[in-house]
C-alpha cells in the first residue's frame, strides 16, 4: 500500500522532533510558543504531509486529555514499579529457571496489591489509543476545518495518514519513555545492568505494546470516520472496549460450560475442548497481547496452548532464547498487526470515498 | 475574456436516483466575477466540490485552468482558493497561526508564510486581532480571516460559498467591496455562490441562475430581465384607499378589469393583498391613474416596478417548477 511507504519515510524524522517537543509540550501555552517559534523562523520548505504531522503532534501533546492520561499512566507505572522493587527480593527463588532474568521481573511481578507493569499497559493502552483517536476526523468536520483543509493542495489521504502517524508517534515515544524509565529506575535501585537479551526482550515488549495500542487507535479512527459526533464515536469505542474486556469473557465462559466434556472424556476430547476455548479467547486483541507479552517477558514460557504429559516428560525447565520466544508469539503478533491494518484500511477506504461537505 | 478559466461540460452528479447537478454547461472567463445563484439545495455546493475534485462527477468533465479536476485535484487546488460555507478554524491557534499553517501546506517556508500572513491580515483589516485565538473571533472576523486564508496561496480563482452568511449588512458591503477590489487589483477570477441576491447583484459581471441542478439562465442582469420579461415588460402596482363607504371599497378584481379593459397593451390584472398588479406591454401608468380617479377611486399608491434580480430569480423559480 502507498501509505505505508509514506509513513515509513516520515517516521524517522518525526521521532527526533517529538522527543524535542515533548519535554516542554505539557502545557498548551508553552507548546503554542514553540509552534510560533518553529513556524516563524524556519526558512526551509517543509513537505505539507510533515506540516500536518507536526501540527497534529503538537495538538495531541498539548491537549488536556493527553496530559491527564499521561499522568494516570505514569502514576500507575511508578506504582507497579514500586511494588515490583519491594518484592523483587522474594520473587527470585533458588533453582528458578528465570533467575537470571532479574530485570524482566520488574515488568511482571506484583504482590497482589497493585497489578504489574504489563497488566497496567494492557488495561490502560486501549484507553490511550481511544483517547488519541476518537475525534480524528469528525472533530475536523464539526469545527468546519475539514473542507478548508481539503481544499488545500494536498492529497486527501495525507490527512488520515498524518493523523495516524502523529498519534502513533506520540504513543511510541510515550511507551518507550515509560519502558526505559522503568528500566533506568530499576538499574538505579538494584544496581544491576540489564543483560543484552533482557534489553531486547523489553524493546520487543514495548514494540508489541505499541502495536496493541495502535490497534485501539485505529479502531477509534474508524469510528471517528463512521460517526459524525465525537461523543458518539468515543462512546462506541468505549462500548467495544468494555465488550471485549468484560462481556466477551463472560460469553466464552458460558460457552465453555455448555460444551465442557464429561469427566469420562478422553484426553483427545479434553484437548479439543481446550483448543476451542483458546481459539475463542484469541479473537480478543487483549488476549493476543497478553499471550505475546507474557512469552516475551517470561522466557520460561514455552507453549501458549495445552501440552500433553508426553510432550513435557524429559524437558529441563529453562528459559527459551529470544528468537524462540519470538517464534512462539509470531501468530499472535501477526493477528494483532492484521487487526490493526484491517481497521486502518476500512477507515482509509471510507474516508477516501466520503464527500467532504462543510459542517 | 479571451480565455475560459473554468469550463464545465455536461457535468452531472447523481446521488442514487436524485440528480443534484444535471448536465451543467458553463464557462467562466479569466478575471470575471461570476455569481452562481440559486435556492438552497440547488446543487451549487456540489458543483464547487466537483470543481475541486472533492467529489467525483457521475458524468461530464470540469476543467479549471485547463486541468481536469477529477484526475488532477491537487494541481487544481494549488490554483483555486475555496472559502467554504461556515468556514472553521482551529480554535486553539491564533488567526496568524492558522494562516501560517495554511501557507505551509501550500509549500511556503515558515518565514515566507508568516510574512505573507501578516500582510494579508493587514489587507483584510484584521492585523489587530491576528494574535487572538480564533475561538474569540466573531462571524465577520472569521469570514475575513477566511478570505485571507484563501488568498495566501496566490490563487487564480477564488470560490466563495455563501460568503455573506451571518454577517451584518454593513459588514456584508465592506466584505464584498474588499473581495471585488482585491479581485480587480490582482486579476483574480471570482465565483460567488449565494442565495442572497442583492449582495451579489451589486458586484457580479455575470450571473447564472441555478435551480434543481440545472442552469436555467445565464448572462448579465440586463440581458436576463430582457429575456425573461419580454412578454410583459411593465408591472404597475396600484393601491386604493379602503375607507368603508368610499367608492373604492367596491373595486374588485372584476371592476378593475372592466375599467381598464380598453387600454391598449394590458395583459393581466390581479388583486394581490389589496393591491392591484397590472402587467402591461407599454408604460400606461398615467392612463391607468386617470381612469381610476375618473371612476371615483381614491388612488393612494401607484408604482411602476423595475425588474431587479429578485424578480428574475422568483420568475425563474416559478419557471423552474413549471418546466419539470
Amino acid at each position: 500500500m502507498i501509505f505505508t511507504t509514506v509513513i515509513l519515510k516520515e517516521e524517522k524524522a518525526m521521532i527526533s522532533t517529538v522527543t524535542g517537543k515533548k519535554k516542554t509540550g505539557f502545557s498548551g501555552f508553552i507548546s503554542n510558543l514553540l509552534i510560533r517559534k518553529k513556524l516563524g523562523t524556519d526558512d526551509e520548505v517543509v513537505h505539507p504531509f510533515r506540516v500536518i504531522v507536526y501540527k497534529e503532534i503538537s495538538d495531541q501533546v498539548s491537549s488536556w486529555r493527553f496530559i491527564i492520561l499521561l499522568i494516570i499512566i505514569a502514576l500507575t507505572c511508578f506504582g507497579s514499579l514500586y511494588t515490583a522493587l519491594t518484592n523483587i527480593g522474594s520473587a527470585v527463588k533458588p533453582n528458578d529457571p528465570e533467575g537470571t532474568f532479574l530485570f524482566l521481573k520488574l515488568y511482571t511481578i506484583s504482590d497482589g496489591t497493585l497489578p504489574s507493569f504489563f497488566v497496567f499497559i494492557s488495561f490502560l493502552g486501549p484507553l490511550l489509543g481511544i483517547s488519541l483517536g476518537f475525534d480524528t476526523v469528525n472533530s475536523e468536520q464539526t469545527r468546519g476545518t475539514l473542507s478548508r483543509l481539503m481544499s488545500q493542495p494536498i492529497h486527501r489521504d495525507y490527512l488520515i495518514n498524518a493523523k495516524f502517524l502523529a498519534a502513533l508517534t506520540v504513543i511510541s515515544v510515550l511507551l518507550f519513555a515509560l519502558g526505559f524509565l522503568v528500566m533506568g529506575l530499576g538499574m538505579i535501585m538494584t544496581g544491576l545492568p540489564p543483560a543484552p537479551e533482557e534489553f531486547w526482550r523489553v524493546v520487543f515488549f514495548i514494540l508489541v505494546s505499541i502495536i496493541y495500542v495502535a490497534f485501539w487507535l485505529n479502531l477509534a479512527i474508524l469510528f471517528s470516520v463512521a460517526f459524525r459526533q465525537p461523543a458518539t464515536s468515543a462512546l462506541a469505542c468505549i462500548a467495544v472496549w468494555l465488550f471485549l474486556t468484560v462481556f466477551y469473557n463472560i460469553i466464552v465462559n458460558l460457552i465453555a460450560k455448555a460444551i465442557a466434556p464429561s469427566e469420562m472424556a478422553t484426553t483427545h476430547q479434553v484437548f479439543r475442548y481446550q483448543e476451542i476455548i483458546l481459539t475463542l479467547m484469541r479473537i480478543l486483541p487483549g488476549e493476543l497481547y497478553t499471550d505475546a507479552t507474557t512469552t516475551l517477558l517470561m522466557p520460561s514460557v514455552r507453549s501458549l496452548g495445552p501440552l500433553t504429559m508426553e510432550q513435557i516428560v524429559g524437558t529441563i525447565p529453562g528459559p527459551l532464547p529470544l528468537g524462540q520466544s519470538l517464534l512462539l508469539v509470531w501468530p499472535q503478533l501477526t493477528g494483532l498487526i492484521a487487526a490493526t491494518v484491517l481497521c486502518f484500511v476500512i477507515s482509509y477506504m471510507s474516508f477516501m470515498r466520503r464527500e467532504i461537505r462543510s459542517r | 475574456m479571451a480565455e475560459n478559466i473554468i469550463e464545465r461540460t455536461d457535468l452531472t452528479k447523481q446521488y442514487g436516483s436524485f440528480t443534484a447537478v444535471d448536465h451543467l454547461n458553463l464557462k467562466i472567463g479569466r478575471g470575471e466575477i461570476f455569481g452562481l445563484l440559486g435556492p438552497n439545495g440547488a446543487g451549487k455546493t456540489t458543483t464547487i466540490l466537483m470543481m475541486l475534485g472533492l467529489t467525483d462527477p457521475t458524468s461530464g468533465t470540469v476543467r479549471v485552468c485547463g486541468i481536469d479536476s477529477t484526475t488532477h485535484p491537487v494541481e487544481v487546488k494549488r490554483r483555486v482558493g475555496y472559502l467554504p460555507e461556515n468556514v472553521g478554524f482551529y480554535d486553539d491557534l491564533t488567526g496568524l497561526q492558522n494562516l501560517v499553517f495554511t501557507g505551509r501546506l501550500n509549500n511556503l517556508s515558515g518565514r515566507a508564510a508568516t510574512e505573507k500572513a501578516t500582510e494579508l491580515l493587514e489587507k483584510v483589516g484584521m492585523s489587530e486581532n491576528s494574535n487572538k485565538k480564533t475561538i474569540k473571533y466573531s462571524r465577520g472576523m472569521l469570514q475575513r480571516l477566511g478570505l485571507a486564508d484563501v488568498l495566501i496561496k496566490d490563487p487564480e480563482i477564488i470560490i466563495l460559498d455563501e460568503p455573506t452568511l451571518g454577517i451584518d449588512p454593513s459588514g456584508v458591503r465592506e466584505f464584498m467591496d474588499l473581495i471585488v477590489s482585491l479581485s480587480r487589483e490582482q486579476g483574480i477570477t471570482v465565483l460567488f455562490c449565494s442565495h442572497h441576491l442583492h449582495q451579489v447583484q451589486q458586484v457580479c459581471d455575470r450571473v447564472g441562475i441555478f435551480v434543481k441542478g440545472r442552469l436555467i439562465a445565464e448572462g448579465n442582469i440586463g440581458t436576463l430581465s430582457g429575456n425573461l420579461f419580454a412578454g410583459s415588460p411593465y408591472i404597475i402596482e396600484v393601491g386604493l384607499d379602503s375607507i368603508p363607504g368610499n367608492i373604492s371599497g367596491q373595486f374588485s378584481e372584476e371592476n378593475m378589469r372592466e375599467l381598464l379593459k380598453d387600454i391598449e397593451g394590458i395583459t393581466k390584472v390581479e388583486n394581490k393583498n389589496g393591491r392591484f398588479m397590472i402587467e402591461s406591454l407599454r408604460n400606461s401608468t398615467s392612463v391607468i391613474s386617470r381612469r381610476i380617479v375618473e371612476a371615483g377611486g381614491g388612488l393612494n399608491f401607484l408604482n411602476k416596478k423595475e425588474y431587479g434580480l429578485d424578480d428574475i430569480y422568483y420568475r425563474y423559480f416559478e419557471g423552474g417548477e413549471g418546466h419539470d
